[in-house]
């Protein structure tokens, strides 16, 4: 009992900084740019996050410093891939070295330091119910935004004029613009708004997930975002099972190594891909004639004619 | 636009109201893209309840005048009226606010949304919810079926088109924009289509209507203005007029110098095609329909007609990039070619010069000597044992820079760098320095400066001089008549039967391009 209770609570939140960076990355795809700098931005919201709320004290103030540095770096990205319309693929490989580089420099003041991590909820007697209560209602901040920003993008692509705009940008920009809407000024919106959460989602790291900071703590999280979303076939609530089956895997195989099963840890940390080329495997199987669900301009640079 | 659906489903009832002023007018209306004239001084006036034909050849000018209007492009000069009103169109939300509404000739849809999203997506400050509805409305109203649940993607070119419409008429425009509309339908969903354009005239809706079929234009149009080169040649009546007083409108009346040399003596039969029946694996494709003809050494036929009648097919077939189903339709130097591929006809001495420079004869970031090696591996010295000889594919882009004045910055520039007359000469000169024993050419000098042109015409004449049979595709007829020594023009997929261009009259040649006297024909340009 105390076991499952255990698990089920480390893999929400080994699962949330994915959930977060991937939701924000979905929605840049779905405009139809493909940031692959997620971990890059990632690492750079994890130590400007924890250098905020360091030097402030507060894990809200951090958590925006995160969100704003997401954000900051994305903006080049933008720049680069929007204005300039370099190619997206080289550019945010650029952005993810840029991003670990910068890390290590922002960070190199804190390593070892530690602050008080951010607090769980507790409603008295609710949290105190036995195997769920801890799960549902004593998480932190940061794991209950993470699932109304997903339910929220859920509403804003589906049910928003504004989303069914974005959703067409990423399906075709030419028709897009040729009705009249500013392709890269969706798109440049989207990207930042990827950056902010993918900064979110790397502060989490130190603030909540493990209070303190050590280089290169986001170990690879930004490329499994970025395989999430894939997974997922840019469809939010797929998003939100996926995440919770990559978390859930991770933790599995640290459990599997702690009870002492002959399976080499190499193996098992590479499942969550393995899944991913199983999943786009079985989409197309599926999907036949329809091809690819990626949206159709997703990659593709953008240059209006006047 | 609650109201404005009711007042869709009541229109039929609506009287006409007469006007005195044009609803557009445009005055002046001039398009610089640099040097290059794409509209020069436009004058146009359409009326409410008025069918108005904007006709024209390909580049003659007609999609960026429809483009400003539609506010996608912005003039350089002139102005446009709005029921006498001087008024600007910064952007497609602004022709959309006067009451402009556009059907795009490529479709401007989403694939993998559904109807009723990619009606609300043509549409300004539309809620989402209860949209189907009227989708499905306006739809039946106007005999347009259409299921708005449905993706694009799975849906006909014809009902992807009614997309297009319904979305334009759910904003109740005043004006509608159709471009080549017909294009990609099949003669009964044209005919489904020009039933539906006859009840908004009903209503008192402008429609303006880009063709260039002559005999659709004839039924259905109540004004046409005719443009060529950028310019405004004529407004008229098209019912008043004859398919070949437009045809030859259009394409230019003024008779080009005949060649003036005399009986040339023509050699044995290079290339002779037999019944060649292609069907596309493209839906919007032309079916070739027993095309039959002969070419012999030392001649140079030329091929007319409208664009998109089956030459990018013909060329396809001819070339090798489509197979044809039998070997012995295409013989070539008495060989049965119609199942070898490209490289195994060029080994027989053909040579092919396609439509589509950048892409298709040339691939754009590719240097001009990797672009000589394309066509040039087959059978040259450039190649040997599968090594590439470098200096050998310098030498031959020296050469034809040096025979075709190809301007460029620096020796062995990328493609794309090229201006698309250079490109053009480089191309050319490309297949015609190998001396080769055919050549089929589609679109030898579009886009090009008359120079250039000039030039690579005469490289033309003084290949076939040399014993080389030549088939040009073209649709300027002009340039036909002064290179041509036989024509024969497609339309539909089919041929018709050659003449000597010296006896062939202007205006036959343009009905036979509009379809009409065609053998079998009718159809395509029944309406």
């Amino acid at each position: 009992m105390e076991f499952v209770e255990a698990v089920l609570l480390t893999v929400i939140t080994a699962s949330t900084p994915l959930l977060l960076a991937a939701s924000g990355e979905l929605v840049v795809e779905r405009a139809g740019v493909l940031n692959l700098g997620v971990e890059g931005m990632m690492i750079v919201g994890g130590a400007c996050g924890f250098a905020g709320a360091y030097l402030t004290g507060s894990i809200a103030i951090g958590a925006l410093c995160g969100i704003l540095a997401g954000a900051a770096l994305s903006a080049v990205f933008a720049a680069v891939t929007l204005g300039l319309a370099a190619n997206q693929v080289a550019s945010g490989l650029a952005l993810t070295i840029l991003g670990v580089g910068l890390s290590g420099l922002i960070g190199a003041g804190y390593v070892g330091q530690k602050i008080d991590g951010a607090g769980h909820l507790y409603i008295p007697y609710v949290t105190d119910i036995p195997l769920i209560g801890k799960v549902i209602f004593g998480e932190n901040a940061f794991v209950y935004f993470s699932i109304a920003l997903l339910i929220g993008i859920w509403y804003f692509l589906y049910r928003t004029r504004a989303g069914l705009i974005l959703r067409a940008v990423g399906d075709n920009h030419a028709s897009a613009h040729a009705l009249g809407y500013p392709v890269l000024r969706i798109r440049m919106l989207a990207v930042l708004f990827g950056g902010a959460c993918a900064g979110l989602g790397g502060a989490y790291l130190p603030l909540a997930y493990t209070p303190f900071w050590v280089s290169g703590m986001t170990a690879g999280r930004g490329w499994i975002a970025l395989a999430l979303v894939v997974f997922a076939s840019w469809l939010p609530f797929r998003l939100m099972v996926g995440a919770y089956l990559f978390g859930g895997i991770t933790i599995l195989q640290l459990h599997a190594q702690a009870t002492g099963l002959g399976i080499p840890s190499q193996l098992m940390s590479s499942l969550p891909y393995l899944a991913t080329i199983l999943v786009l495997v079985a989409i197309s199987w599926v999907r036949g004639r329809r091809g690819s669900p990626a949206p159709a301009s997703l990659g593709l640079a953008f240059v209006p004619d006047r | 636009m609650a109201d404005a659906a009711l007042a869709i489903a009541s229109a039929p009832d609506k009287p006409v109201q007469p006007d005195e002023l044009p609803l557009l007018e445009a005055v002046g209306v001039t398009k610089l893209y640099g040097h290059f004239v794409a509209n020069d001084s436009i004058d146009l006036e359409i009326w409410p309840a008025e069918v108005h034909a904007l006709l024209g050849e390909n580049g003659a000018g007609k999609s960026t005048l429809v483009k400003m209007i539609y506010g996608l492009l912005q003039r350089s000069a002139g102005e446009f009226r709005w029921q006498g009103e001087p008024i600007e169109l910064p952007g497609p939300a602004a022709a959309r606010a006067h009451g402009i509404g556009m059907v795009f000739q490529h479709f401007s849809l989403f694939e993998q949304l559904t109807v009723a999203e990619n009606v609300a997506l043509g549409l300004d400050n539309v809620p989402l919810a209860g949209l189907d509805e009227r989708v499905a409305e306006v739809s039946r109203n106007y005999g347009l079926p259409l299921d708005p649940k449905r993706e694009v993607w799975r849906l006909s070119v014809g009902e992807r088109q009614r997309i297009e419409i319904v979305r334009c008429l759910l904003q109740d425009p005043k004006l509608l924009i159709l471009d080549e509309p017909t294009s990609v339908l099949t003669p009964q969903e044209a005919e489904q289509l020009f039933r539906t354009l006859r009840v908004l005239r009903k209503e008192g809706r402008a429609i303006l209507y880009i063709s260039h079929k002559l005999e659709e234009v004839r039924a259905l149009c109540d004004t046409a203005t005719i443009l060529r080169g950028g310019k405004v040649i004529a407004t008229c009546d098209p019912r008043a007029e004859t398919a070949q007083s437009l045809a030859s409108m259009m394409v230019g009346g003024e008779v080009g110098a005949v060649r003036s040399d005399g009986q040339k003596k023509l050699g044995n039969p290079r290339l002779v095609v037999r019944n060649l029946n292609v069907t596309p694996d493209d839906p919007h494709g032309v079916k070739l329909d027993g095309i039959t003809f002969e070419l012999a050494a030392g001649e140079i036929l030329g091929l007319a007609g409208v664009a998109g009648n089956g030459q990018d097919e013909l060329f396809a077939a001819l070339s090798g990039e489509v197979l044809a189903d039998n070997a012995d339709v295409i013989r070539i130097d008495n060989r049965d070619a119609g199942r070898m591929s490209i490289t195994e006809r060029r080994r027989l001495g053909a040579a092919f010069v396609p439509e589509e420079r950048l892409g298709h004869a040339t691939a754009p970031r590719f240097k001009l000597s990797d672009n000589v090696l394309i066509t040039g591996h087959a059978a040259s010295p450039m190649v040997r044992r599968g090594f590439i000889n470098r200096a050998q594919a310098r030498a031959f882009v020296d050469r034809i820079t040096k025979a075709y004045d190809v301007r460029k910055a620096k020796r062995d520039p990328e493609a794309a760098s090229l201006s698309g007359g250079n490109l053009q000469k480089f191309v050319v000169g490309r297949e015609i320095l190998r001396e080769p024993r055919l050549l089929i050419v589609s679109q030898p000098t579009w886009g090009v400066d008359a120079g250039a042109a000039a030039a690579i015409r005469q490289a033309i004449i003084d290949l076939a001089a040399r014993g080389a049979a030549v088939l040009v595709m073209s649709q300027d007829l002009d340039e036909l008549y002064e290179i041509a020594d036989r024509l024969v023009v497609i339309c539909a997929g089919r041929l018709s039967a050659p003449r000597q261009t010296r006896r062939a009259d202007r205006g036959e040649i343009g009905m036979l391009m509009a379809g009409v006297g065609m053998k079998g024909a009718g159809h395509a340009a029944r309406a």
